[in-house]
């Protein structure tokens, strides 16, 4: 494999400072039509530093993360144990796949009214929303990752004398990860993306509350900010698992 | 170690299939792609479903798990666990059966001894080696002590010397450990070399057992002549016991020496692949070499088929494609041959 050289991380970089240089320039010589709706990069980082320095950004940040923290991990371990036990199981299978299949297809914003009535604008609603945004994704690909396990590798543990328990914790599900990774990366970043809509329509703290706080108040440079923040978080969150996976089965998974 | 038995078996290809296989035996299974070999071992090792009974050591074993069976499997894919290191696969059966730590280290290392592995112990599947993987599976398998040893074709798909290496340590490891072992091969030749009896087996019925010397001369059906692929048979009209060891035999124009420690010889067959030929006078004494003609050359898929006419002794050799090509052969032009002793197999007089 080629190594990375420092003139590739230049080239990395250069577009982005490309951009921020173009979106400078175009703010601060208000070349596009209303000046408050256009503010140059400097005024975005200035309102950073405000929001971060009086403790709004952080205050905010924090109720968003604790929230996809605690929706995102339920999801995904209730989806993983649901998941394995479909994947595992026939019978499983067969009761729970017409539920599920009917249930998956709604997108996760699709709950909010019902959400609202049942639960109540509280924290648990942005964490059941996150919560049902990660578990169906999670399912499906951990029932695939189980189902693709070659079964010449349970016959073969089966001949060594492994029990049904052993065979299932120690080969089928770490030979699965690597289709259980796909679903956790792709649902660590989707799990921002929805509770900050949530936020919008129904929860008064959080980036998704600021975002709409700041529209109702014509702060282009807060929504940037908060935007900013969230695509951070995206890609942080999605690396997060990207690593993860690495570490747990990038030894062997791409020779399995 | 135990008698296996087989009662009516049916599985797939396999129908009424009936067997048994000695205390310690080497049994190899031999046969066409798709006579039900691996059906049959899948059937012995119980990671199938099947009709009929299957007896280990004269217990019914139908009802047990693969994992109560006391059976080693080397499956033909090998299956080695890809997340798990050389040391930890071999570990595997040991940790699943609660072996004690220490008993359980003990085990692996004289395993990885035996098959001289110890550098591989922390590599994965992937950076191994086809013949190093052999090894590593066969260890695995080994490694619970298991009373019964199935071989999936353990050699197939590995180089030639590499093949022959890997044959020599199974059979000097299945003899030291004493183990009941069912080894399916499509390879005659490595069957004779390892086999105390050696089953046929075609469209899932077993055509024939016997030893290997019974298989060559006396197949019992067509479909077993067709597989030991029609050897060279010469009728021997004069044998002669020269030395100790050695044995002199006329069959036609043809005269041998060949290393023999009975009487005397009635009748010796040549494997096409054991006449060797040459364009050019090959160096060495001229013991067990001949001129001959080339009378036909018929290229097969790998190799080519070569008749030649020694005096009035018709004989055929079988050549890789690789190595007819370099020598240049034409129908009626001279040939030399030269008979490898090695593997001749005779009847005795």
């Amino acid at each position: 494999m080629k190594k990375k050289t420092s003139l590739d991380a230049v080239w990395g970089i250069f577009p982005v400072l490309v951009f921020i240089a173009a979106w400078e320039i175009v703010g601060r010589f208000h070349l596009l039509p209303g000046r408050l709706l256009f503010p140059p990069f400097s005024a975005v980082i200035e309102e950073f530093y405000h929001l971060t320095a009086n403790g709004v950004l952080g205050k905010n940040f924090l109720s968003s993360l604790v929230r996809v923290l605690i929706g995102l991990l339920s999801g995904s371990a209730a989806g993983i144990f649901v998941g394995v036990l479909m994947g595992w199981r026939n019978v499983a299978h067969k009761a729970l796949n017409p539920i599920i299949s009917l249930l998956y297809p709604i997108p996760a914003l699709g709950w909010l009214p019902l959400l609202m009535l049942w639960i109540g604008i509280n924290e648990m609603l942005p964490i059941t929303i996150i919560f049902i945004c990660s578990f169906f994704p999670v399912v499906y690909n951990t029932i695939t990752g189980i189902k693709n396990v070659d079964r010449r590798y349970i016959q073969a543990a089966e001949t060594l004398g492994a029990s049904n328990m052993r065979i299932l914790f120690k080969i089928v599900i770490p030979l699965a990860l690597p289709n259980i990774f796909t679903g956790l990366r792709l649902e660590a970043g989707m799990s921002w993306r929805v509770l900050i809509a949530a936020e919008m329509v129904a929860i008064p703290t959080g980036i998704g509350a600021l975002l709409i706080q700041a529209e109702s108040l014509v702060r282009v440079d807060i929504i940037i900010v908060c935007l900013i923040v969230l695509s951070v978080m995206c890609l942080s969150f999605e690396k997060l698992f990207a690593l993860a996976e690495r570490k747990m089965v990038g030894k062997w998974s791409s020779h399995a | 170690m135990p008698d296996i038995q087989l009662v009516d078996v049916n599985k797939r290809i396999c129908q009424g299939l009936c067997l048994t296989i000695h205390d310690k035996e080497i049994f190899v299974i031999v046969g066409t792609t798709g006579a039900g070999k691996t059906t049959l071992l899948n059937v012995i090792a119980g990671v199938t479903d099947y009709e009929g009974r299957v007896m280990i050591d004269g217990r019914s074993v139908d009802r047990l798990p693969p994992r109560r069976r006391g059976v080693g499997y080397l499956f033909q894919g090998l299956a080695l666990f890809p997340h798990l290191s050389v040391s930890e696969n071999i570990a595997f059966g040991l940790q699943v059966n609660g072996v004690d730590k220490v008993v359980a280290e003990k085990r692996i290392s004289s395993l990885i001894e035996m098959m001289r592995i110890e550098h591989l112990q922390d590599r994965y599947p992937h950076e191994l080696s086809g013949g190093e993987k052999k090894r590593v599976a066969l260890a695995r398998s080994l490694a619970p002590s298991p009373q019964i040893l199935l071989l999936d074709e353990p050699t197939s798909s590995l180089d030639h010397q590499t093949a022959k290496y890997l044959r020599n340590e199974l059979i000097h490891v299945l003899r030291t450990l004493g183990i009941t072992t069912l080894y399916v091969t499509h390879d005659l030749r490595e069957a004779e070399e390892i086999a105390d009896r050696i089953a046929f087996m075609s469209d899932g019925r077993v055509e024939q057992v016997s030893t290997p010397r019974d298989f060559f001369f006396h197949p019992q059906s067509e479909c077993v002549s067709e597989f030991v692929g029609m050897p060279n048979v010469l009728e021997c009209t004069q044998s002669r016991i020269l030395t100790s060891g050695l044995v002199e035999v006329v069959s036609g124009d043809i005269k041998m020496v060949l290393p023999y420690g009975g009487n005397g010889i009635k009748r010796v067959a040549i494997p096409p692949d054991d006449v060797y030929l040459s364009d050019i006078r090959p160096p060495g004494p001229a013991l067990n070499r001949f001129t001959g003609t080339v009378q036909e050359i018929i290229p097969l898929q790998s190799t080519v088929r070569v008749g030649v006419s020694v005096g009035k002794t018709h004989l055929f050799a079988e050549l890789p494609a690789s190595a007819f090509n370099e020598i240049s052969l034409e129908e009626g032009k001279a040939v030399h041959v030269v008979i490898k002793l090695r593997r001749l197999r005779y009847v005795e007089s």
